[in-house]
């Protein structure tokens, strides 16, 4: 089973009290955040305090990820020194247009490995795409590297760069269509946009429902909140659960009779069926099951 | 490392720390404030007294606010702050640990 990925919690890097208790909200990963969420003046002491939040125990077992200031900026290779060599297992490149924004990224990885010690290529990258060019480039992007584990949408930068702005996710449309297909063709994960109003949950479980459904593998956060409501969403219901067993029953006696193929209830069970329904299972596992 | 200026870092939120460092001849004097005193003062000594040791700090006046934070806030504080102080463009992650 792959590494589920519903829900990646954003944290301001310069805040002390988030950075110590976060970990309890058990997101599927963290994402320290070193980029927009940190006053120019603060880049220094957020820097800080993440690099010692990544060693301490209490982000030990959880996936954490560090969105760095991009690399054009006098800030962004400290961010990377300091990830890297506190251990961080995913960096998040913001502002993803081509693919040589990750080759250039590599090439620093590959440096700052070998001088701390760390396996090189054992950091992983998620891209972040937040213009036009990213979106066209997104397939290109998404096969760029092997250190990619997934690509995401940034809807704030994007819709300004399509000179909208935000709404029912009509402005989202083709970015979340092309950023998802970019990252299944390279067998990658997608993840979805912040959704910023915390008070309205219905819009967001909405959003969430729409985005499940497109095939995203989950989203990014803004508020502890909104983790239980993600990951209900993203549970299976008690009916898919309930067909998925019967349907491993009825291959697994296929198997001992020597059949290839089965039927249930007059349909057939095949590869793809039987496939589907391990995802279920294993979602309920990982999910359990939606209220 | 040499302090050579007034420098800040942190806050008063909860949680959190505030390290105000001046340059000083003589001694290292480090005055610490904090809400946990009684349960921690120990342990929070300790942590700044190492940093200050790893960073080879031997002189200046140290202040500190703790609203009961961390060992790796008080760390990172601590460092922040002495770097600010220091002037320092380099880093040496390795004395940072």
């Amino acid at each position: 089973m792959s590494k589920l990925r519903r829900s990646m919690l954003f944290l301001p890097g310069a805040n002390a009290a988030m950075l110590s208790t976060a970990f309890i909200y058990r997101p599927d990963s963290i994402m320290f955040d070193l980029e927009d969420a940190v006053a120019l003046r603060e880049k220094d002491t957020a820097r800080m305090l993440v690099f010692h939040a990544l060693q301490h125990p209490m982000y030990q077992d959880i996936e954490t990820v560090v969105r760095i200031n991009p690399l054009s900026t006098p800030f962004g290779l400290l961010d990377l020194e300091a990830a890297v060599r506190a251990g961080v297992d995913v960096i998040r490149l913001p502002k993803t247009d081509t693919p040589d924004d990750i080759y250039e990224l590599e090439g620093h990885l590959a440096r700052i490995e070998r001088e701390y010690g760390r396996e090189v290529g054992s950091t992983r990258v998620m891209a972040a795409i937040e213009s036009a060019i990213g979106v066209i480039n997104a397939v290109a992007i998404a096969r760029s590297s092997p250190r990619l584990i997934g690509i995401a949408l940034a809807a704030f930068d994007y819709v300004m760069d399509m000179q909208t702005e935000r709404g029912d996710g009509t402005e989202l449309f083709y970015a979340r269509c092309a950023v998802l297909h970019a990252a299944r063709a390279a067998g990658i994960d997608a993840f979805d946009v912040v959704w910023s109003d915390v008070n309205d949950e219905a819009g967001f479980l909405r959003e969430v429902d729409l985005i499940r459904k497109m095939g995203f593998n989950g989203k990014s956060l803004i508020n502890p909140r909104q983790i239980d409501l993600l990951h209900n969403a993203y549970a299976p219901t008690r009916e898919e659960v309930d067909h998925a067993l019967r349907v491993i029953e009825a291959a697994e006696e296929g198997a001992r009779n020597g059949l290839g193929v089965v039927s249930l209830n007059g349909k057939m069970v095949d590869a793809p069926i039987i496939n589907h329904a391990q995802v279920v299972l294993e979602r309920a596992a990982a999910s359990g099951v939606r209220r | 490392m040499k302090i050579v200026r007034e420098a800040l870092a942190g806050t008063q939120e909860s949680s959190d720390l505030m390290v105000k460092i001046a340059p000083a001849h003589g001694e290292l004097e480090i005055v610490i404030h904090s809400e946990v005193i009684k349960q921690f003062g120990e342990q929070i000594r300790q942590v700044v007294n190492d940093t200050f040791r790893a960073m080879n700090v031997r002189q200046g006046l140290i202040i500190i606010e703790d609203k009961g934070a961390l060992d790796c806030v008080i760390r990172a504080r601590l460092q922040s702050a002495l770097l600010r102080a220091a002037d320092e463009q380099a880093i040496n992650w390795g004395t940072l640990k």
